[in-house]
Order: C-alpha cells, then structure tokens, then sequence
C-alpha cells in the first residue's frame, strides 16, 4: 500500500535539557502505575574538567522494524502495527517476560496488572490525528513524531547535514528513533 | 499581663493524624453543589477542558486541566496562552500531585493548651475564622497597623491584601524578592528606570549569542525562555556560560568557563575592558544613550584580562574571545540577569555590571538585545470600600528598597527581626514555608515565629510552617479556585489570564477570597469584596471588553504583538535622573554608594570546606512540590545529591552514591545524610546541592527526611545594603562520613 504509515521519531538532543516533561506527560497521558515509565531521559557527560560534553534523551521503546520482542513473544502479543509501529495484545500476554529479556533497549516493564507495557507511540493518539503526549508537552521541541514512510519537511530539514545516529544498529532491529547528536556545532 | 504572651513559648506541634483522618476520601465532595466549572456541560461523565493557569512557579503557564467523572486526571499545556504555547514543564503536568496530595490540610485547626501540652484541634471555619479576625483586631486596636505584617508567596494572595487594607495594614514582604529576583528587579530601575519583568526582558528567540552568568535554564524551567533558548539554538545562537558547575545550559555553550565562585563582577570588569580597550563597544549608542562612561573606564582600566584572569580563574584568552564574541554578534546578543541574583551582599551591583555590559554593545531595545515587554492594562473597577490612610507606603530601612510595588513593602528579613524584637506582633504567612524559606537561615526564622503574639498560616499543605500557626487555614489548591485575573506577565503578546477552577474544592478547604471574606465580614466590614467572586472577574473583564463568560472559554485574551525595538535617533526618555541609561548611577552616589560596580573579594572557604552552592531540578520548584508524589516518582526527582568534584572526593575519601552528613562553618551538621555525586561538572572547590529536600514535618509524609536541607546549613547571610536582599553563598560545608 502506497499510503501506508511507518511512524518513529527524530529526536534533536541539541535542544533537550533533560527536565523529564515528557516523561510525566507520558505518565498522565496513559496512566502509567507509580514506580514505573514508558520514557525516561538519560543525561550523558563525558570528558575532564574542564573539558565536558553533555547530552540529554529522551528514551522509550524504539519501534523496532526487526523488532525482537516480537519474534520472541511466544503468545504474539507483542505485534506489529499496521503503522509501523510495535504494539502489546493485553489480553494475550501472560507476562512471561521473554520480551523483556530480548529488548535490548531495556524499553518495557511489567505492569502491576500482569501484562507488559511499554511505549505505544501513543497509538490512540495518532489515532486522532493528534501528536504523542510527549512531543506535545516538550518545551525544547526536541521531539518530532515523524511518518518515515512519507517525512514532512520539517524532518528533512533537521536531519539534513547533521550527525544523526541510531542507538544499537548492530543488533539488526532497525530502530525507529532518530538522534540528532548534541555533538553538532552551533548552525550546523 | 498580655495573655498573649502564653504563646511566646509556642512549641512546634506536629500536626496531628488524628485531625487529619476526619474526611478520608479524595472524592469527598463531589456531590456537593457547585457552580462554574469550566465552559461546557453539566454532564458529569463526559470530559471537560478547564482552562487556567498554574501556580507550580512564578512564570504561570497556561494549562488546560482535563476532567473526567469529577476528577482532574491530566493537565497539558494551553495551546491559548502565549507562556505556555501548548508546552508545559513538569511541574505544570504535576498539578494533579498537588491535587490529589493525600497529605493536605482539610480543616481548619485551633492551637490549644492543656496541661502543659500543646496540640491542634480541628475547628468549624466560623470558630477559625473568628478567631484570626478577633486577634488580629485586638493586636490592630492595642499596637497598631504596624504591628501586624504579613509574609506571602502565590498568586491567590490579592484578596489578603485587600483584607488587610481595610485596618490600614500594609506591611507584606515577598521573600522572593530577597531571596530570589529583587537584586534584577532593582538594578534594572537604577540603570534603566524601570523594574524587569517576568518573563525578563530579552529577546531570546531572536539573539545570536547568549551569555549567562551561573543561571540555570533548563533546570530552572522557566516554560517560555527554554522555548525561545531552545529556538536560538535551533537557529544556530552561541551561548557562553560562566558557572563553577558545568549545569545544563553549559552543557549547551561554545563556551563553558568554570568561573571561581564569588567573582563575577571582576569578570564583568575584564569583559568592559576588552570592550572599551579594544574600541569593540557600540560608541555611538554610549554617547547620545548612556550616561558615566567616563567614571566606568576609571574603575575597570585596571581591570585588564590578565588581572581578571589570577581572580576569576579563566584564561585571559577566553575572556577576550567572549567579549569580542559579544560584540561582535550585538546587538542581537545580551548578557541575561538571570532569575536569582541574590548570591553575596553586593547582588545589586553584580546585575548593575550586567546591564552595563548590555549597555555598552547597544542592545538596548534592539532585535536579540533587552527589551521591555509590555503589559495588559487591565481597567479596575473602583474599589466601593475606602480603606484607612497607611502610614507609610515603604517600611524597609534599605534606600532602594521598590517603593511602587504594594505587595511588597518590607524585606522579609526584617518583617523576621521585627517580629523577633517584638515590633511585630502578628504574622500572617500566606503560602511561605518560613523555617525552610531561605531568610536568614532557619534558626531565625523559628526564632520569630516562636516569638509573635499571634500567627495564622494560610496553606494548602501540613509544611513546617504550619506547626508554629495558631491557626492553620487550609486553602484550596489553584485547581479548585478562582483567583484575580493575571495581568501581570510582561510578554511579546499582552495578555490578561484567568485562573478558575477544574474541580470543587476538595475536604474541607476554601479558596482565598472566600477566607478574606469571612475575615472582614467578622470585622463588621461588609462589601469590601464583590457579592461573589464570579461578579467581581466578570466585572472587571466587561470595562475590558469581554466578560468572564467569554474568557473561560479559552482562559485568557491575548492582545497582538508590540513593537520592542528603539527607532534610530529617537531618544530613550528613560525614568532615570537622567533619562538615559546609566552606566554610573547618580541615585546610587547620592545615597552614598558606589555609582559604578566594583569587585571585592568574598570570604574563602576554611580548610577542607567547600563553597555550598544551590540550584533547582528541573521537575520540582522548592516547598511548592517538596511533597508531590507523582513528581516524586522518577528516579532523579527522588532526593537531593551533592555534588562533590571527583578530586574532592578523592581527598574525603568518598563514593558515588555513599551518604554523608555535611557540616558548615558554624558547626551545623545536616539532620539527614545526602547522598554523595562524585562528579567532573563542578569546580573541586565548591559543591552544590538542590534547594528543598530534608523536610522535618512529619506530616509531609512524602517529602519528610528525604534529602537534606539547604537551608539548615545557612549560618551566614550576607545583606545587599543598597536593596536589602540576602546573600546566602558565603557558606561552606564538609563532609561527615557515617560510622
Ligand atoms: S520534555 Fe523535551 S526537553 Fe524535557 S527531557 Fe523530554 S525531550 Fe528533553
Ligand atoms: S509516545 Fe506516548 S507512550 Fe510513548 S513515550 Fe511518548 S507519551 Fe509515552
Ligand atoms: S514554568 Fe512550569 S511550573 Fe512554572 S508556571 Fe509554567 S508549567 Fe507551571
């Protein structure tokens, strides 16, 4: 189907300043049980005083294209979505955690209720046609939702040029998410 | 003899469980009858958007609260109000922590006596009520207006003051203003002739270069400036940071220069003898726009970067290249004041050296430099009630202490000395958690709350402050109430918001101007406030144009752009002495001070100590969300770190993640252990900790002993003589390893 969707992110770590909005946006949004979270933010320092670099992300489940929760999910509820991206069946997981041994993002947790959880892309709300909670709520704007099937301009421009990488490549999952390295110099 | 002075010897009363457990549901008024929520239906399933605007910190975004079945379940940003454009920080989102706290006051309670004992009882708010308008009138009646005072913090305060007025009680102090923001405030009148802003006045979003001085944007989560800071970076802006710590926003420079602590004018020395040294500064705009350049040469021709460099510990290199950076991007670049600016007792002139340096590149009202943002006018209707005469307008014994800001009369500081030396002999503190509020170090400030006669605390929460209270009045939160209409932001885009109510007020708690009400009906005085508060907004909104129908449909009214920028060759007409900027200001000499800014050297640390520096997380802003659960619940909001240099720690032999207690100068020794973050990002002579952890109240059953307290290790304040504001960084800790 030419129309088809492939939703992921671009994520431009030069503007974020890790304060967690996205994270307790996520948590309201869809209700995530205290102790727990579907995105969390990781604040990267390297270097010697005084020499530092610092960079901060946004992190969640990566929407894999090879994604291997999903091969090894032995009930298929782990799934992937006609969207592109990677969903949870509630009703047919059983929580045995193999998905959460094989992510190698360390993406998922299992709820109190039973069953595993993680980033949905807030499916219900692209649904709508609205954005995810966490690009909506982002001061920085360091988060773009992002239809990789057919990216808007917007996309295009912040990529082009710029280093952008993804995290573990090696493993083969195909990634969804896109970084902007906070590495790029000012313009650039 | 006095009966009052019963209370001299007031103990802290842990406010008691047995008090609190009286309601126990969150929902336990939802069946109560209440007019006004939000702009559509009656229908109790179906979801409701209540727009409004947050009271998680001083910048107060648009939010929009989303309600279902009764309940606010979650806040996003308004995409209506120009502060908020849709975004929000944490903070904003974690409104429903506040909400929903299980903690909160849910009645009022009356301070009693029996045998020896001291203890809170819930009380009828008829009885509470009652009493705070029979105290204060007595205090009022035998002491005097000047005897009464009140300390504040939040937006919901207007209708105290209004309260107060009418027994000519005019004494209030914003400790913010002291602790935080006044030295901004003020040194932008003496040098501009007006008071800055909030949000400050610079033009982020269009500016090339940015330099800070040690404020901590993204930490301090200011929703619009990280919004605009961000755009400029996305545009491709430099930033420079000067701050002992290497905090997010340097984490985001060209340039970060780990400035030694306590040096920052010299630094801003240096930079004005590059500028004007090497011809860089904008000559033309000095001439016709400034005033004192003459006498400012004087008192940095000395201050060569060499120089500057042996005090402030960075290169001379890097000095030079920051100022002919900064000149060479000007005008659309700028030296930011920062939000707290109250580090050591000449704060005034540190910010006056700032906006000198902004004068000299001629930023001033141009595109990426300062400007000043206007206001809402907001037509108020005239007040029916006549209020006594005051007796004076300003109470503070500092010379530039603001005399055009009524709700802030006197520093809070001396609202604590005189309450200490028994001047005053009322407090009500609205919103303030003294003992941990930064004035004059906690000792101090329990001292003059043990002291006063009587004092009634206004709080939504059982913070400490509220054990010395003899009458604790449990306020709603700012999600169950209206409040004054906002119009008081200084942005781009004009605009006047409305803060209503997403959900009833929860227990037994009441809004604001409900409880000012009930207080001035016991004094007898009827109509000081409109019939109800819904008259009084819609009121006023219709001399604007609107009505309170309409606001709340989107919960402000947003007047277009306003043009910022100066025109060539048109005078500034500043409401200086001498209508121009000045560099050398004439107010300041008159008064006896210096007219231009001059380094002096602060005291170093003793041997094995560290200079105790503080600063924000980004998801917390102090007492207001000490107790939040839900902002509670991530892993870096959980507790305070300090920040010890990995050589430091090598010398106190110290691990990542190991408790320590921290000792100051004085021998304080920290109630509770911290944990130790060996860190690269911090200079090894100094460490820093968050502000806000290490709650003592019991009751806070979130917040109590996690993390320690900042403001414990407070035993030396350093007051700016000029404004009146405390230094507070003149303190220095080590480390006490457990056993
Ligand atoms: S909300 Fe934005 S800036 Fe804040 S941590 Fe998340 S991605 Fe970063
Ligand atoms: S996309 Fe939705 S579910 Fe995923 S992290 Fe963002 S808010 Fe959470
Ligand atoms: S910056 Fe955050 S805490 Fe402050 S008013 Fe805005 S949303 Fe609330």
């Amino acid at each position: 189907m030419a129309n088809k969707k492939n939703y992921g992110m671009v994520i431009d770590t030069r503007v974020c300043v890790g304060c967690s909005a996205c994270v307790y946006a996520c948590k309201s949004e869809n209700a995530v049980p205290e102790g727990y979270c579907r995105d969390w933010v990781v604040q990267e320092t390297k270097g010697n005083f005084p020499k530092l670099t610092m960079e901060n992300r946004s992190e969640r489940c990566q929407h894999c294209e090879n994604a291997p929760c999903v091969t090894y999910c032995p009930t298929r509820a782990s799934h992937y979505a006609e969207d592109g991206t990677v969903q949870i069946n509630r009703s047919l997981c059983t929580g045995c955690k193999a998905c959460l041994a094989a992510c190698p993002y360390d993406a998922r947790y299992i709820h109190p209720d039973g069953f595993a959880d993680k980033c949905s892309l807030c499916h219900h709300r692209i649904e709508q046609g609205l954005k995810t909670a966490c690009v909506s709520v982002c001061p920085t704007g360091s988060l773009h939702l992002v239809d990789f099937n057919d990216p808007d301009e917007e996309a295009q421009k912040l990529m082009a040029g710029r280093i952008v990488y993804r995290q573990k490549e090696h493993a083969g999952t195909g990634p969804s998410l896109f970084w902007i390295s906070a590495s790029n110099k000012p313009g650039a | 003899m006095d009966h009052w002075q019963n209370f001299s010897r007031r103990d802290f009363i842990k406010i008691s469980s047995l008090f609190l457990a009286g309601s126990a549901a969150m929902s336990s008024s939802a069946g109560q009858a209440f007019s006004g929520l939000g702009q559509s239906g009656s229908d109790e399933n179906s979801d409701r958007i209540v727009y409004s605007f947050c009271e998680h910190c001083f910048w107060r975004c648009g939010i929009a609260a989303h309600v279902r079945d009764g309940k606010v379940y979650k806040i996003v940003g308004s995409e209506h109000h120009p502060l908020s454009q849709g975004k929000l920080c944490p903070r904003g989102t974690g409104g429903i922590g506040l909400l929903y706290d299980p903690d909160r006051l849910q009645h009022p309670l009356i301070r009693e006596t029996k045998g020896g004992k001291q203890y809170y009882r819930k009380a009828s708010w008829d009885e509470a009520t009652g009493m705070v308008a029979e105290k204060l009138y007595g205090i009022h009646e035998k002491y005097g207006p000047g005897a009464i005072a009140m300390l504040h913090h939040g937006f919901g305060v207007s209708f105290f003051k209004q309260m107060f007025s009418q027994i000519g009680v005019n004494k209030f102090a914003k400790p913010s203003y002291d602790l935080c923001c006044g030295p901004a405030r003020q040194a932008s009148v003496l040098t501009y002739g007006y008071p800055s802003g909030t949000p400050e006045g610079f033009d982020i979003k269009n500016s090339k270069y940015m330099i800070f001085f040690g404020t901590h944007f993204g930490e301090n989560m200011h929703n619009t400036a990280v919004q605009e800071i961000s755009e400029g970076i996305r545009r491709g802006a430099k930033i420079a940071v000067f701050d002992p710590r290497f905090s997010t926003i340097a984490g985001k420079a060209e340039h970060w220069l780990p400035i030694k602590p306590g040096t920052d004018i010299a630094m801003m020395q240096g930079l004005m003898h590059v500028l004007i040294s090497e011809n860089l500064y904008d000559r033309s705009f000095v001439q016709h726009h400034t005033v004192g350049f003459g006498e400012l040469w004087d008192s940095v021709r000395k201050m060569t970067p060499e120089k500057v460099a042996e005090i402030t510990e960075i290169p001379a290199d890097a000095i030079r290249t920051v100022a002919r950076e900064f000149a060479f991007n000007a005008p659309a670049a700028f030296v930011h004041s920062g939000r707290r600016t109250n580090w050591y007792g000449d704060a005034l002139q540190r910010i006056r050296a700032i906006h000198i340096l902004n004068a000299l590149v001629g930023n001033f009202k141009m595109p990426g430099g300062v400007v000043n943002f206007d206001k809402f006018v907001l037509k108020k209707p005239k007040t029916a009630h006549a209020h006594p005469p005051y007796e004076k307008s300003v109470y503070s014994r500092y010379p530039f202490f603001p005399d055009d800001e009524p709700s802030n009369t006197i520093a809070s500081h001396e609202i604590v000395q005189q309450a200490i030396s028994g001047e005053i002999k009322a407090l009500m503190i609205y919103g303030v958690n003294l003992p941990e509020t930064m004035t004059l170090g906690r000792e101090t400030a329990i001292e003059a709350l043990r002291k006063v006669d009587f004092m009634v605390a206004v709080d939504v929460l059982p913070a400490e402050v509220t054990g010395y209270a003899d009458v604790v009045l449990p306020e709603c939160t700012y999600l169950e109430r209206y409040d004054a209409l906002d119009a008081g932001r200084n942005f781009r885009t004009p605009f006047v918001a409305l803060r209503q109510p997403a959900v009833p007020p929860m227990y037994e708690s009441k809004p604001g101007n409900q409880i000012a009400k009930m207080i001035t009906d016991k004094w007898g005085m009827h109509g000081v406030f409109p019939a109800s508060v819904e008259a009084g907004l819609d009121k006023t909104l219709k001399m604007t144009g609107s009505s309170l129908e309409e606001i709340k449909k989107t919960g402000v009214i947003v007047r277009p752009e306003t043009d910022l920028y100066r025109k060539p060759g048109v005078a500034l007409n500043l409401k200086t002495p001498s209508g121009k900027i000045e560099l050398a200001s004439s107010r300041l000499r008159a008064a006896g001070f210096d007219a231009v800014p001059r380094y002096t050297p602060q005291p170093e640390a003793p041997a094995g100590f560290y200079r105790m520096l503080t600063g924000r997380k980004p998801m917390l802003t102090f007492g207001r969300t000490a107790n939040n659960r839900f902002l509670g619940d991530v892993a870096t909001a959980k507790e305070n770190e300090v920040w010890v240099n990995t050589e430091t720690a090598a010398k106190h032999d110290l691990n990542n993640d190991e408790y320590v207690h921290l000792k100051n100068q004085a021998g304080v020794v920290s109630e509770f252990p911290v944990k130790v973050k060996v860190t690269q990002r911090i200079r090894p002579d100094a460490v820093f900790m968050v502000h806000g952890f290490g709650h003592t109240a019991a009751k806070m059953t979130w917040a109590y002993k996690r993390g320690a307290s900042h403001n414990q290790l407070i035993s030396r304040t350093d007051i700016d003589p000029a404004m009146g504001s405390v230094g507070f960084q003149n303190n220095f800790v080590t480390f006490i390893k457990e056993a």
